[in-house]
C-alpha cells in the first residue's frame, strides 16, 4: 500500500536527541538503535520523557536537538512518506465515537491510500474479533473492544514502525494475551514495535531490547534482557533514584 | 502549478475528512443544535434592545447579523476542534501521509458548511425581526456570506486547530481570532447593509471583491503556516 514514493527501512536510529520545553529539558541526549523484529520497551517513571518521545518518533514533535533516521533518513527528508510506515496507538485511541466500527476503519483506509482497503478492513474486524459488531458505533464499545479496533486501525496500513503508548491499560487477561500474540505476530513479520508500559510482569520475556528513561536521560539501553524487569528496574521505575 | 495526480489526492483528502466531519455531525447534532441556539438567543436579545414600537433603529440588522455568525461561528469552531481534541483524533489525522494542508482545507470545508447551515436560519430571523429588506438582492446578499464566512473560517480554522493541545484555549480563540477577522467583519456589515439599500448595488459589489481580497490572503497563509503550526 505504498503512498507516494515507495519508502521502508529495517532500523531506528536517535542520536543524541534532546527536547526542552523553555528551561525544562524532557529528553537529554537519547541516543539508541532499534532493529526491524525486535520489541522494545520504553520504561520509566511518569514524566521521564516517554510519551514526548513517542511523539518525536511519530514525527508530530521536532527534536530541539540531535536527529532520528528512519533507515538513513530523518522525516524531513523523507516527507510525508515516512508517515505511511508509522503506526501509532496512543493512550486515546484515535477513533471516532460516532462513527461505526466499520467506518472508522474504512475512514483511516482511504486516509493511508491502503490497496484493497474493504478486504482489509473486513480482515482487520476479524482480528480485533469484532466482525459481527463492525457496524456498531464504537460509542457502545468497551474500553478492551476499543483498544482492539483502535490496534488494528493502527496496523491497517502495514507500518514498520509501530509506536503504543500504554497499549496494556483497561484489558482483561484474555484481551491481554491476545495483544500480546499480537505483538509476537508483528515481530515475526519484521515490525519495529516500541511500547511504553508500566505492565512489566505482561511484557517480561517479551521484549528484545529495554530503554529505560529518568528524567528525560536514557539510564538503561539493555539487548535481550533477562526476566524480572520488575525487580530489576524497581528503583528507576518508581522514581526513587536520582 | 500542481501536478493534476497531486490535485486529486488533495481534493480526494479534503473531501474524506468533510465527509467524515459531516457524518459525526449529523449522527450527533450537537454542533448545530447549541450554534443556532446561540445565535437565534443573541438575535432576540439584539431585538428586545434595538427595537422600539415595532421599528428598529436603523441599519442595525446588518450589523447585528454578523455579530450573531461570528459569536456562532467562534462557538462551532471550539466545539468542532474540541471533539477532535477529546480522543486525540486530530493526531491521528496528523500521523496519516496525507497532505497536512488538505486536512485543513477539509476541516475548513465541515466548517464553513455549518457556519452556512446556521446563516440560512439566522438570515431569515434577522429579516423577520428588524423588518430588515435583506432579500431585495439575494444574490449579492449570498456572495457577501459567503465569501465572509469564508474569510472568517479560514483564520478561524487555523487557530482553532493551533490552539487545540492549549490550555486555556477557550479564551485564547477569539482573543486571537476577533482582531484578525475585523476586516472580514466590517466588510461583511458594510456590505450587507449597502445591498438592503434601494441603490446599493454598485457598493456591494465592491464589498464583495473586498471580502474575496481577504479570502484568497487568509486562505494561502492558513495553507501554508499550516504543517508549520501543526508540528510541535
Amino acid at each position: 500500500m505504498p503512498v507516494r514514493a515507495p519508502f521502508d527501512f529495517t532500523t531506528l536510529t536517535v542520536t543524541d536527541v534532546s527536547r526542552h520545553f523553555g528551561r525544562r529539558k524532557a529528553l537529554n541526549r537519547v541516543t539508541f538503535t532499534c532493529e526491524a523484529g525486535h520489541i522494545i520497551g520504553l520504561l520509566g517513571p511518569n514524566g521521564a520523557g516517554k510519551s514526548t518521545l513517542l511523539s518525536i518518533l511519530a514525527t508530530l514533535a521536532s527534536p530541539t536537538l540531535g536527529v532520528v533516521r528512519y533507515g538513513g533518513t530523518t522525516a524531513r527528508e523523507a516527507g510525508p512518506a515516512i508517515r505511511a510506515r508509522l503506526g501509532a496507538l496512543g493512550h486515546d485511541l484515535y477513533l471516532y465515537p460516532e462513527l461505526t466500527a466499520r467506518e472508522n476503519l474504512r475512514f483511516f483506509a482511504r486516509l493511508y491510500e491502503v490497496d484493497d482497503a474493504a478486504g482489509r478492513v473486513e480482515a482487520a474486524l476479524t482480528r480485533a474479533g469484532l466482525a459481527d459488531r463492525g457496524d456498531d458505533l464504537v460509542s457502545g464499545f468497551s474500553r478492551g473492544m476499543r483498544q482492539k479496533l483502535a490496534l488494528e486501525r493502527a496496523l491497517l496500513h502495514g507500518p514498520r514502525l509501530v509506536l503504543l503508548d500504554e497499549p496494556f491499560t483497561g484489558l482483561d487477561d484474555a484481551a491481554t494475551q491476545a495483544l500480546v500474540a499480537r505483538l509476537v505476530a508483528l515481530k515475526q513479520e519484521g515490525v519495529i514495535v516500541l511500547l511504553t508500559t508500566h505492565d512489566l510482569d505482561v511484557v517480561d520475556g517479551l521484549l528484545d531490547q529495554v530503554l529505560v528513561l529518568q528524567n528525560g536521560r536514557l539510564v538503561t539501553d539493555e539487548r535481550q534482557p533477562a526476566t524480572g524487569l520488575r525487580a530489576r528496574f524497581r528503583r528507576v521505575l518508581a522514581g526513587e533514584a536520582r | 502549478m500542481a501536478a493534476p495526480g497531486t490535485l486529486r489526492r488533495f481534493l480526494a483528502t479534503a473531501w474524506l475528512i468533510t465527509r467524515k466531519d459531516i457524518t459525526v455531525e449529523w449522527r450527533s447534532r450537537e454542533i448545530i443544535y447549541t450554534t443556532v441556539f446561540f445565535a437565534a438567543s443573541c438575535i432576540l436579545v439584539f431585538a428586545f434592545g434595538f427595537v422600539k414600537d415595532g421599528r428598529p433603529i436603523d441599519d442595525v440588522a446588518s450589523a447585528i447579523l454578523w455579530i450573531a455568525i461570528a459569536f456562532s461561528g467562534t462557538l462551532a469552531l471550539g466545539r468542532t476542534f474540541e471533539r477532535e481534541r477529546y480522543n486525540e483524533t486530530l493526531q491521528a489525522l496528523m500521523l496519516a501521509p496525507a497532505d497536512r494542508p488538505a486536512i485543513y482545507a477539509g476541516k475548513l470545508a465541515g466548517i464553513l458548511l455549518l457556519m452556512l447551515a446556521v446563516e440560512a436560519v439566522l438570515v431569515p430571523l434577522v429579516a423577520l425581526l428588524f423588518q430588515a429588506p435583506l432579500f431585495r438582492q439575494p444574490v449579492l446578499l449570498v456572495a457577501l456570506l459567503g465569501s465572509g464566512t469564508l474569510g472568517y473560517a479560514a483564520v478561524g480554522t487555523l487557530f482553532a486547530a493551533m490552539l487545540v493541545r492549549a490550555r486555556s484555549r477557550d479564551v485564547l480563540l477569539p482573543v486571537l481570532l476577533y482582531p484578525i477577522t475585523i476586516p472580514v467583519i466590517i466588510a461583511g456589515v458594510r456590505g450587507t447593509a449597502a445591498a438592503m439599500a434601494p441603490d446599493g448595488g454598485e457598493m456591494a459589489r465592491a464589498w464583495v471583491s473586498m471580502l474575496v481580497f481577504f479570502d484568497v490572503v487568509f486562505l494561502t497563509l492558513s495553507l501554508w503556516t499550516f504543517e508549520a503550526v501543526m508540528t510541535e
